[in-house]
């Protein structure tokens, strides 16, 4: 099979996986895991303590967005940079 | 070549200093290990970073040609934490996307670039933590990426088909890093009358629960990629012919 079908393929998939979770759980929050494991220590040892706290946060959940779509497309760029690099390499090296 | 090294470097700090905090589900918060713990895991982490900036290194210098490949794995680790998956439990996680490097350079390149992404983010994003940063870098840049590589090595060795080893080592990979994570929380914070594995259970249940169908999606966003390296790996280079 040629790679550009086997890719479709398993985008597909990847997108099964991630609809079927919102499809089967229609009033879940969707909220992080590590916010969970929080609730979970406070229940088996209610009197720790956090004894360190973070430098700095993101002000808003705008911003932490923001961030969260730049980091995405930067990521994203480096490896279409990769590719289109060796698309380019095979284009030239086959029009010699 | 020397040109690549700095895109490198650079692209390599932006991504760090802008990965949100809310994208790593999975890390340890600040404060959330007791002092004793948060020094074991920094002991246990450490030699096998020093390992991981000592073969980066050679990897600059002795195969400049690698470098472009190296921005690859590490640019794969940046977006696979920014894509915050729904799981059929009814919250969120991410992948760590760190199985893909393991199985091209290592699993000791993987706990250098880890550990950088996991130190920016404590310092600028709240995630994680300074605290915590052992403990996180044993699970996500160490044990993620050598259970990534081993699981490889063995499925090569018995034959099985590229894609299909791939796709298993960073699944497991990606499931073996969350585990770690509930292990370690329970060994820091045991159930007051039913004590660690009691407490491990629960954690189990958030982190691991949460995280299979997202392992699967890493294993299935690694397979792309590899099919991409595999389709070009006449121009990519040696590193990818020995993928196959």
């Amino acid at each position: 099979m040629k790679t550009f079908n086997k890719n479709l393929i398993l985008i597909a998939l990847l997108i099964i996986m991630v609809i079927v979770p919102l499809a089967i759980n229609k009033n879940a929050e969707f909220g992080g895991a590590d916010g969970e494991a929080e609730g979970v220590i406070v229940e088996v040892s209610p009197n720790y303590e956090p004894w360190f706290s973070s430098i700095w946060e993101p002000p808003s959940g705008e911003i932490e967005s923001l961030l969260f779509a730049l980091q995405a497309a930067l990521g994203a760029g480096i490896i279409a940079y990769y590719f289109g690099f060796m698309k380019g390499k095979r284009n030239s090296a086959d029009n010699r | 070549m020397k040109k690549y090294n700095k895109y490198f470097l650079v692209t390599a700090s932006l991504l760090i200093l802008i990965t949100p905090s809310f994208a790593h589900a999975m890390h340890i918060m600040e404060g959330f290990l007791p002092p004793v713990w948060a020094a074991v895991w920094g002991v246990v982490a450490l030699p096998f970073v020093i390992k991981g900036f000592m073969n980066v290194n050679k990897i600059v210098k002795e195969e400049p040609n690698k470098k472009l490949l190296l921005a690859l794995v590490g640019a794969f680790v940046f977006i696979l934490s920014a894509l915050k998956l729904p799981s059929v439990t009814g919250s969120c996680s991410h992948p760590t996307g760190v199985g893909l490097g393991a199985i091209l350079f290592g699993p000791t390149v993987m706990s250098a670039l880890g550990i950088i992404v996991l130190l920016f983010q404590a310092i600028f994003l709240a995630h994680g933590g300074l605290t915590t940063l052992g403990a996180n870098t044993f699970s996500m840049a160490i044990i993620g990426p050598l259970v990534a590589y081993g699981i490889y090595k063995l499925l090569k060795k018995q034959g099985t088909k590229g894609g299909v080893a791939v796709f298993l080592a960073a699944t497991l990979g990606d499931l073996a890093t969350y585990v770690v994570t509930s292990i370690q929380l329970a060994l820091a914070h045991p159930d007051a009358t039913n004590g660690v594995m009691a407490s491990m259970v629960e954690f189990l249940s958030i982190f691991a629960l949460t995280q299979i169908p997202i392992a699967i999606a890493e294993g299935l966003l690694t397979v792309i990629v590899y099919n991409l390296l595999v389709e070009y790996k006449k121009e990519g280079g040696n590193l990818i012919e020995n993928l196959q």
